[in-house]
């Protein structure tokens, strides 16, 4: 993303004054007229992804219409369900998410690393660094976008850059959809990255009945929010927008304990909850493949029959797999309490300690995705009530 | 691209380094030397003492490797590979001449040249742990540098003694100490019976100018551990070499995790201190 426009403003604008300052970095757009920003962006050079309904979900896909846009439908999201509802409303951004997030865009599920070529000295290694491609990716959540800033934090800022992510990385634009519906699901207002989305994007959008409020959040957005020349907004819808979304943060029913974190969580180790959990989890990876912020890779040698190239490839990986915890002549977690207390005790409390943030951004994915519908926000407050309470007879134990 | 440019900007280029030579230690155990192939990486190439490398077998894949040669001679480097794994194990089938790749150096080593002027205490068990040879050789061969050495290293049986002529030659050395034992001896062991922290007992210890170094099983360092602070060493001075599987080297993969640490950029060496509450969890 580029930087935020304030440097424009403070070089080339000087002397204008607050106001109208404000008012240019945001206009109306009807929602009828969409497809001009479509096209706004498609004249950039950009490739645009959108949500798109898909056997009963959304997933991302290249868009050119707005007509490719899941119109009218809404998606219902509770533990272990997903629905896609159509709806006599013109919405255009009624789904909130589906089971992908931004990551897939900058982690790439599987990424080629080296191209390796056997020599006469031996072998040649050719870096595999993907070509900077312009995509521009609309809808994307204020806990997408908070996923983003947790990656990058991990690929971009930590002892080593990572040139994969990075050439992926800067090619990205990104239009941000302000949560005007919470699902059940979602607890982005318990981790304050939602659910309006504050950094992190180029443009964000807020859908208020068929209009749509745009705000432009670095120069590259700024840019095309010129281009367009839209009406300037007017104070009521501001006003409305933030009300509404406002609303959608405080219709939360889940929220994350997060406040005696990490100690509270490193301190639960032996609580018999772990095992409670691990009876009902199937250790299917499908919450750490739907988390924007699970990072976990394998390296991968698929060389050819003959034995003269070999690709070195990375593959996202899961801590609930049995390699993952492999090491020569013994595993460090076999079982799937094990597994499950590496998965929660990461995401909440040792991502704290590694990276100063949550590994945890409030999307609700794993809760959905979860095939018998677990839910960590649930596990994090039965893991804090202290163990001698909770271990006596369930009859006895006081909830949280 | 010249090679240090192009390994800054991508951790992930594997460069070829072909075997110089090949040293039998043990039945599944081998030394090989290395040299970078391209001239560029040879003279550019440095590391601490206790760093690793990453390994690689055309075809087949990567595997965390201790470099246990001396750092002031980095043209060559010294890997010391067991069989255990399918890389290492193919790997095992290599000859002089033949080419493996690396990708390094990675982790915070041993303490060295901090514990410079100290006694050093060396604690092993197990089989075989390279990470320590190579530290043990690098106070020896500065000999005059440190304090007194002892070292002290625990078998289960007789049979998993390795490096027994390089125990002997250790010996050797002025004010060094070599006590070995066994907790399932046979006719054979002349040494000590027992495991290796009954070994404590037997050395005298001078707790403010130690510093101890130790490598093996991670029970070993729970129970040992506590003897040896009960003797007054500070917990800050004991150094424990940490195993968990590596399969990126450069802290993204995940996969070397223990509690807040990645052991490939953290580690594989920690002050005890700071891993204390780790050790004895289960799945940490
Ligand atoms: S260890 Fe598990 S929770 Fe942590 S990043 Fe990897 S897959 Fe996600
Ligand atoms: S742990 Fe679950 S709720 Fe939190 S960011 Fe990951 S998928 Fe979303
Ligand atoms: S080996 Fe990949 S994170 Fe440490």
């Amino acid at each position: 993303m580029a930087t935020r426009p304030t440097t424009q403003f403070g070089t080339e604008r000087t002397g204008i004054c607050i106001m109208s300052i404000a008012s240019e970095m945001r206009g109306i757009l009807p929602t009828a007229n969409l497809q001009r920003l479509l096209d706004a962006l498609s004249a950039k050079g950009y490739r645009i992804i959108g949500p798109t309904a898909h056997d009963g979900s959304v997933v991302w896909e290249t868009v050119r219409s707005v007509s490719d846009l899941p119109i009218g439908w809404r998606d219902q999201q509770e533990p272990g369900r997903y629905r896609l509802e159509q709806t006599a409303s013109q919405e255009v951004f009624g789904v909130v998410h589906g089971p992908q997030s931004l990551k897939p865009f900058v982690f790439a599920p599987r990424e080629p690393l080296l191209q390796i070529e056997r020599t006469k000295d031996g072998f040649a290694p050719r870096q595999m660094i993907p070509q900077l491609e312009k995509v521009a990716v609309i809808g994307a959540r204020a806990c997408d976008l908070a996923g983003l800033t947790v990656q990058d934090r991990i690929f971009l800022n930590d002892a080593y850059r990572d040139p994969y992510y990075a050439a992926r990385r800067e090619g990205l634009f990104v239009i941000a959809v302000n949560c005007v519906r919470a699902l059940s699901t979602c607890f982005c207002a318990s981790m304050e990255t939602g659910p309006r989305a504050k950094t992190g994007f180029d443009l964000a959008l807020t859908e208020v009945d068929d209009r749509l409020l745009i705000e432009a959040g670095s120069e590259a957005g700024f840019d095309l929010l010129s281009d367009l020349s839209l009406s300037p907004a007017p104070q009521k819808l501001l006003d409305e927008a933030a009300t509404r979304v406002d609303a959608c943060g405080h219709s939360q029913v889940r929220r994350l304990e997060r406040s005696r974190l990490p100690q509270a969580l490193y301190d639960a180790h032996e609580h018999p909850r772990w095992d409670d959990v691990a009876g009902c989890c199937l250790a299917c990876t499908n919450c750490t493949m739907v988390c924007p912020t699970c990072f976990c890779h394998a390296a991968e040698e698929t060389p050819d029959l003959d034995h003269q190239q070999t690709a070195h490839v990375r593959l996202w990986d899961s801590c609930f797999t049995q390699e993952h915890g492999y090491i020569h002549g013994k595993n460090i977690r076999p079982t799937i309490k094990d597994r499950y207390r590496m998965w929660l005790t990461h995401k909440l409390a040792s991502w704290i300690d590694q990276f100063g943030m949550s590994g945890c951004v409030g999307c609700g994915r794993c809760i959905t995705w979860c095939p018998v519908g677990i839910d960590l926000t649930e596990e994090l407050s039965a893991l804090l009530v202290p163990a001698s309470r909770s271990s006596v007879t369930s009859q006895q134990v006081e909830g949280p | 691209m010249d090679a240090e440019a192009d390994s800054m900007a991508n951790p992930y280029v594997i460069y070829p380094a072909t075997i110089v030579g090949k040293i039998r230690e043990a039945e599944d155990i081998n030394t090989y030397r290395l040299r970078f192939v391209d001239e560029q990486a040879r003279r550019q190439f440095r590391f601490k003492a206790g760093q690793f490398n990453m390994v690689y077998l055309f075809g087949v894949g990567e595997v965390a490797i201790s470099i246990v040669s001396d750092p002031d001679e980095p043209a060559l480097l010294d890997h010391t590979i067991r069989a255990v794994g399918r890389i290492t194990k193919a790997i095992a089938d290599l000859r002089t001449g033949d080419v493996l790749g690396i990708r390094g150096p990675f982790g915070q080593g041993w303490p060295l040249e901090e514990a410079r002027g100290r006694n050093m205490v060396i604690v092993t068990g197990g089989l075989g742990c390279a990470p320590v040879v190579g530290a043990i050789e690098y106070i020896l061969r500065r000999r005059t540098q440190y304090g007194s050495v002892t070292i002290l290293h625990g078998v289960k049986t007789p049979q998993d003694l390795l490096y027994r002529e390089r125990f002997d030659a250790w010996r050797r050395f002025p004010d060094t100490e070599v006590l070995l034992t066994s907790d399932q001896p046979d006719k054979s062991w002349s040494y000590h019976i027992g495991v290796v922290t009954e070994l404590f007992e037997l050395v005298s210890i001078d707790p403010p100018k130690s510093i101890v170094l130790m490598c093996g099983p991670e029970i070993m360092m729970r129970l040992g551990v506590p003897i040896l602070i009960r003797r007054g060493i500070p917990a800050t001075a004991i150094y424990v070499s940490l195993e968990r599987h590596m399969e990126c080297g450069i802290g993204l993969c995940g996969h070397c995790q223990m509690g807040p640490y990645f052991l490939c950029k953290d580690g594989p060496v920690m002050r005890y201190d700071r891993v204390a509450q780790w050790l004895g969890r289960t799945g940490v």
